[in-house]
């Protein structure tokens, strides 16, 4: 379990990081989302101790890490894995070498090491190129070099930065299965870091959203998309349509949970109730689909529409723009 | 009888005079080379450690180490010789030939290549060396297992690059009586107006620069 209090990073004027609460149970998948600049990889690489904060305190386990001390963070590291947006790797080493060479240095027997490569490679599908130099293999080759090396020391947490962030969509979507499979199989912890809502709606459980180094929004993903909070709206720098006619708009969502898929079927029959749609989407989080749709009603039928949902518990909202909102 | 005397003295010249040259200059660089590389590698070391972004900063060691390596380069080879004639005596035992001349030619070479190992070795990935930090791999580790691997071509070529220049410099250690191609061809050749046997040690010259070249591709093309 990691539990972040009060975290606070300075450099020079620019506060970094700001009163970061966070807790990340183990086995979770967590995403780590926000604008470049909003603080979330420096969040990431405060846990393993790659950057220093001023303020506050993480704990790992119990383990406060600014007290670790130079051969305790070492070891501390060994448990707490990173792969990175370009997968360095050394390059003059064959891609074998590559996922052995964090063992070779802790002094692992030559056997074990052996043993560790071959089976990692095959866990992450490369064990065909384990010859081959990292010049020779493609983005998401390299990724999955990276992976295996990370997981060679057999880590209880995986920090991944901005990791599919220099791949094409469809190498995204097999790297994110391949961290969906690894945590499912080996129980690690995943914190992802990512600009890409996408990537958070493919693999996470929980989201947090940063912006400016503070903490904005936080929770389970459905719940946040369920709820469409004002913060993640400017993030996804959402206001798709433009609101023309006079009238109402509702913003009705549907999930698989509360079968609210056919509600607005059923309704527009049981109240004889015309409406337009005018905006709706569907989308995918990890194992569900999950949307809304906007409609657009007249205003004395506000009330009924308003009573019917209500009573078949489904989430909705009135749906405004910008200057509207100001105007309420 | 004329022709016996050409053949002779050509003999002679070749003898005498050319295969101790050249085989001089073979010495010069290959020693200076060799030492250049071992004590540059050493600088290098502690430059790169105590660095800011360093294992060990240390202002201090770093700014003294810097300031010497500087000063070292900034100087005209041939000044440099004259500057160190009272240290070269001393380590040395004697002011003139091959063993005097690699003094200051080791000084001068070790320099440049202290500077040329730091630079190629902070060209290695800024995220390699902080991936192989966050597997918890020690700084020295990271040092020599990393740094110093995927720096190892580009070094290499630096001390090819390197011995080029010290074939230069080893012409003008020439006129301190340490011999070598350089000093025939200013010795027999310009000063004795022979123009014949000036060109021809400067062909000598550049056929040495080819082969040093070829060898060091060679050698790079198998690193990489």
């Amino acid at each position: 379990m990691i539990e972040i209090r009060g975290l606070e990073k300075s450099f020079g004027d620019l506060k970094v990081l700001d009163q970061i609460d966070l807790t990340i149970e183990h086995g979770e998948i967590y995403g780590l989302v926000g604008k470049s600049g909003a603080g979330k990889s420096t969040l990431l690489r405060c846990i393993n101790g790659l950057e220093q904060y001023s303020a506050g305190s993480i704990q790992v386990d119990g383990v406060e890490v600014k007290d670790l001390n130079r051969k305790e963070m070492r070891n501390f590291r060994k448990g707490v894995s990173m792969i990175f947006q370009h997968f360095p790797m050394l390059t003059r080493k064959t891609v074998y070498e590559n996922i052995a060479f964090p063992m070779r240095c802790w002094g692992y027997k030559k056997q074990e090491i052996d043993q560790k490569v071959k089976e990692l490679a095959q866990l992450v599908g490369i064990s065909e190129k384990l010859t081959q130099r990292p010049g020779q293999l493609s983005g998401g080759q390299k990724q999955r070099v990276a992976i295996a090396r990370a997981l060679s020391m057999e880590p209880k947490i995986l920090l991944s930065d901005e990791a599919t962030s220099a791949l094409d969509p469809v190498t995204t979507r097999a790297i994110l299965q391949l961290l969906r499979d690894i945590n499912e199989k080996l129980g690690i912890t995943i914190i992802v870091v990512t600009h890409q809502m996408s990537v958070i709606k493919d693999v996470c459980e929980k989201v947090t959203l940063l912006e400016q180094g503070k903490l904005v929004v936080s929770g389970r993903v459905e719940d946040l998309f369920m709820n469409q909070p004002e913060e993640l709206k400017t993030f996804l720098g959402e206001e798709t349509f433009q609101l023309q006619e006079n009238g109402v708009y509702v913003q009705v969502m549907l999930s698989d949970e509360n079968g609210s898929k056919n509600i607005l079927s059923r309704m527009s029959r049981e109240l004889e109730l015309d409406f337009a749609i005018v905006n709706s989407e569907m989308e995918r989080y990890r194992d569900q689909y999950l949307g809304y749709v906007v409609i657009h009603i007249e205003k004395n039928d506000c009330g009924q529409v308003e009573e019917y949902l209500n009573r078949n518990g489904v989430i909705w909202r009135y749906y405004m723009t910008g200057n509207e909102r100001k105007a309420v | 009888m004329m022709e016996r005397f050409l053949t002779e003295y050509q003999l002679n010249f070749w003898e005498r005079i050319l295969a101790p040259a050249f085989w001089a200059t073979v010495q010069m660089v290959v020693i200076t080379t060799i030492l250049g590389t071992v004590f540059g590698f050493f600088l290098a070391v502690v430059l790169l450690i105590t660095d800011q972004d360093g294992i060990h900063p240390n202002r201090f060691v770093y700014g003294l180490f810097n300031f010497i390596v500087n000063v070292i380069r900034s100087f005209p080879f041939l000044i440099l010789m004259v500057f160190l004639l009272p240290f070269t005596k001393w380590i040395a035992g004697t002011s003139i030939g091959v063993r005097a001349a690699v003094v200051p030619l080791v000084v001068s070479a070790s320099a440049f290549i202290a500077k040329l190992i730091v630079n190629a070795m902070q060209e290695v990935d800024r995220g390699l060396i902080e991936a192989m930090k966050s597997f918890g791999i020690s700084e020295v580790q990271v040092v020599f297992r990393v740094m110093l691997s995927e720096a190892l071509p580009s070094i290499i070529s630096g001390i090819i690059l390197a011995m080029v220049a010290i074939l230069g410099s080893t012409a003008m250690a020439g006129t301190m009586g340490a011999g070598g191609i350089g000093n025939v061809a200013i010795t027999y050749g310009y000063q004795k107006f022979n123009y014949v046997v000036m060109f021809l040690m400067a062909a000598l010259l550049v056929l040495f620069v080819e082969l040093i070249e070829m060898a060091g591709k060679w050698v790079y093309r198998k690193m990489k």
